[in-house]
């Protein structure tokens, strides 16, 4: 297979399950904003949510003052902003676009006539449109794609960097959404156990459709340390750490019998997931969560690396 | 002026053959119905994907080339002669580009003014003296046809270079037979959807002699934003060959190779879809991002084959043309089949003078103009516009041709109120490698604006499904 077309089949998904994780923040964003605030009013924790995308100062250039509507169209429809959910469908679509023909028929419409209702949308009044129907259609829409892909991909290696990028991602954006919530949302150490932490983590486990698998798991009680075991450690749940790693893993291993070779992109992937899988949630707290989830996050910003250079360059020999 | 048009269905002399079990199709088809097969068209084509983006315009990169579903129909005896005359002018413009990239024999026989080949833009020095595989340097051939009778067909231009639109011809065929199945089964339309097949095995019988093994074909795109990326990745399925751009393909020694996730892969012959200007920085425009660096390299010493080979453009030249019947006669010891159009060179004083005393009757096109653009058709411009197109042309005579305004036929065509006769013209695409192909089909372009005469789909032209009648 063409480099260029592992790298579109890898990028593809991860802008979709980057869309997904941006609906997924403004859900928790939209969430938080009806907690009544100990001061008066409601809180505003928009900054925090732009900060974690990392487009906190391209919003204040554009928009000034942080408004609930303008950070709802901002993160949804805007096109200058590259991790909207507009702009990742528009460039799913168009990763998808340059290499249709390594795609079913079926994907490709999903793609498109996802593509085709954003467009409908933004030409919509924007007061007809409420923040949850918009999250709710991204996540919709992430599923029948994913499907599609699921139920109609030959399983090629084509198929095996679709996987990749979606663990990829996935891993990186639950690294991050627990980092927002640890680190950034809480006002100091003194809130933890309190109503707003408990209401805080609640919203996440919400944004991450793991509300209730959470319950089942861990009977019902709200503890950060649970939480980070759920999130990071627990195999059972599709976007802990430790189940995007089984997955790349699952998926290098699968390109390296297709290829017959095994590669360093094979090595760091197993390196992650044998850590994680022997990991206790004690040391991650003993690292330091928000440390724990720095190094997580450049390690998996150096496996994309490597698959990168293994296959999306065609220079490894 | 011209006055009365050749209509292919209803001549004067009543309903032609080929369109007798069309009449009852189309008279008894109620207008919701119709109105729905359309909307059924259009969804089928934006589901497909088949839209083309107009240069220079802006507006909606996924606009749908408007598709007329009345079919345009040959019998098997008037293809048969037009096959003819379509393979042997591609035989002929072959031979004159191995000729002039050799000793030009047709020059010194002083048939051919020498600087009209050595001095056009088109000529490539790059492959003066270089014998491709086969000698072939044009491997598809498109010939853009007009009608004006029931017998007489003119050519009015040749594409040695990359004639686009194929994708069109199969697609409306896929589209019509899914939509009218019981028209095909009640007659004998010839089928296209070898075109793929043929295409693939022209170009794998050019592959260079240095490849010892199952050739490996791909087909060189400018990218997702070029207009015709659409045909480029349908041609490219069909054949199941890899769809590259620049940068997947690298030189390294003698070869070219194709960046894969397996590491580098040899290529042998690349279809490209990109100008001769943008195949090598190296050898042409150092701005090029699109090509290959060292690629003429690898071509020349025979590593790799360009299909079509860089400079084969000059064969398709408008200045060029007019000589092509003497192509045949030369090279060939035949009669052309198929006519020229009586051609006006500005660039000669005796015909430029004409040219201007009649610029009101006549069509004046750029020498090196294509897609319809910088042409002024006399008879449907008003006085200012022939005023300042003529100025042009007495600025600059060389850089224009004219011809007379053709009677183009006629095809009959839905419109609002019903069916009407619309001007259309005929692109077939011909296949040159070790054999020389042709489908039974081609492109059908329409002009569907009452009256007009210009069919480019990047002025407002659509396109049909052309059948050919086979033989019983």
């Amino acid at each position: 297979m063409l480099s260029r077309t592992a790298a579109n089949l890898f990028w593809m998904t991860r802008f979709l399950e980057r869309s997904e994780t941006t609906a997924r923040l403004l859900d928790m964003g939209f969430r938080n904003a009806l907690l009544p605030n100990t001061g008066g009013g409601y809180r505003n924790e928009w900054g925090a949510i732009l900060q974690s995308k990392g487009v906190l100062q391209p919003f204040t250039d554009k928009y000034g003052e942080i408004v609930q509507r303008n950070v709802e169209s901002f993160l949804f429809f805007d096109m200058e902003n590259p991790s909207s959910v507009a702009s990742c469908i528009r460039s799913a679509r168009e990763n998808a676009r340059i290499v249709r023909t390594a795609l079913t028929s079926q994907v490709w419409d999903a793609i498109n006539a996802s593509y085709q209702e954003l467009m409908a949308m933004q030409r919509l009044e924007r007061s007809k449109l409420s923040t949850p129907d918009l999250t709710d259609w991204t996540i919709r829409t992430s599923s029948l794609i994913r499907g599609a892909i699921e139920s109609t991909q030959l399983r090629i290696d084509g198929y095996s960097f679709m996987n990749l990028g979606y663990a990829v991602e996935r891993a990186d954006n639950t690294a991050r959404l627990l980092d927002v919530k640890y680190y950034v949302l809480l006002p100091s150490v003194a809130y933890v156990g309190s109503g707003l932490d408990n209401y805080q983590w609640t919203t996440l486990l919400r944004a991450l459709s793991a509300h209730r698998a959470y319950n089942w798991a861990y009977g019902g009680e709200l503890s950060s340390v649970q939480i980070a075991h759920f999130l990071l450690l627990n195999p059972k749940f599709p976007r802990s750490l430790l189940s995007c790693y089984a997955e790349a893993n699952e998926h290098l291993d699968q390109l390296a019998r297709i290829y017959g070779r095994s590669t360093p992109a094979q090595e760091s992937a197993r390196a992650l997931l044998g850590e994680l899988a022997e990991a206790r949630i004690d040391d991650v707290f003993d690292e330091g969560l928000h440390e724990f989830l720095t190094r997580m996050i450049n390690e998996n910003g150096g496996l994309a690396q490597s698959i990168h250079d293994q296959y999306l360059t065609g220079e490894a020999r | 002026m011209v006055t009365s048009f050749f209509n292919e269905m209803y001549a004067s002399d009543g309903l032609r053959a080929p369109y007798q079990m069309l009449e009852g199709w189309y008279q008894n088809m109620p207008a919701e119905f119709r109105a729905l097969k359309q909307a059924e068209a259009e969804d089928l084509f934006r589901r497909y994907g088949i839209t083309f983006a107009v240069y220079g315009e802006g507006g909606d990169p996924d606009r749908l080339i408007p598709f007329d579903m009345f079919p345009r129909v040959f019998t098997a005896h008037e293809w048969r002669r037009l096959e003819r005359g379509i393979k042997q002018r591609a035989r002929a413009l072959n031979a004159f580009l191995s000729d002039v990239y050799d000793r030009g024999e047709i020059i010194r026989a002083g048939l051919i003014p020498a600087d009209l080949v050595y001095r056009n833009d088109a000529y490539e020095i790059a492959v003066a003296g270089f014998r491709p595989p086969l000698g072939v340097f044009s491997h598809i051939v498109g010939i853009d046809l007009v009608r004006t009778g029931a017998e007489q067909f003119y050519v009015l231009e040749d594409n040695c270079r990359t004639p686009s639109g194929v994708s069109y011809m199969l697609e409306n065929r896929e589209v019509m037979m899914r939509m009218f199945p019981h028209l095909f089964q009640e007659n004998r339309v010839a089928p296209v959807d070898g075109y793929a097949r043929l295409l693939k095995r022209t170009l794998a019988s050019v592959a260079p002699a240095k490849c010892d093994r199952d050739p490996c074909v791909v087909l060189l795109t400018p990218g997702h934003f070029n207009s015709a990326y659409y045909e480029h990745s349908f041609l490219a399925d069909l054949m199941g060959i890899e769809l590259v751009e620049g940068q997947d393909l690298f030189v390294e020694g003698d070869f070219c190779w194709m960046r894969t996730t397996e590491g580098p892969r040899k290529v042998d012959v690349i279809y490209r879809r990109i100008d001769d200007a943008f195949l090598d920085p190296l050898c042409f425009r150092p701005d090029s991002a699109l090509g290959v660096p060292g690629l003429m390299n690898v071509y020349r010493s025979g590593g790799v084959t360009i299909c079509s080979a860089p400079g084969a453009g000059v064969a398709d030249d408008k200045a060029i043309y007019t000589y092509v019947p003497e192509m045949v006669r030369f090279y060939l010891g035949e009669t052309p089949i198929l006519d020229n159009v009586p051609t006006w060179q500005c660039a000669k004083s005796d015909d430029l003078k004409y040219v201007l005393e009649n610029i009101g009757e006549l069509v004046v096109k750029e020498v090196h103009g294509s897609g319809g653009y910088g042409m002024l058709v006399g008879p449907a411009s008003d006085r200012a516009t022939i005023d300042t197109f003529a100025a042009k042309v007495a600025a600059n005579p060389s850089n224009y041709i004219a011809q007379p305004t053709l009677a183009l036929s006629t095809c009959p065509t839905f419109v609002e109120e019903g069916i009407a006769p619309r001007h259309v013209d005929l692109r077939p695409y011909c296949l040159v490698g070790r054999d020389v192909e042709l489908v039974p089909g081609a492109l059908t372009r329409v002009a569907l604006t009452d009256g007009s005469l210009v069919v480019n789909s990047s002025q407002g032209g659509g396109v049909k499904d052309t059948w050919v009648i086979a033989e019983e």
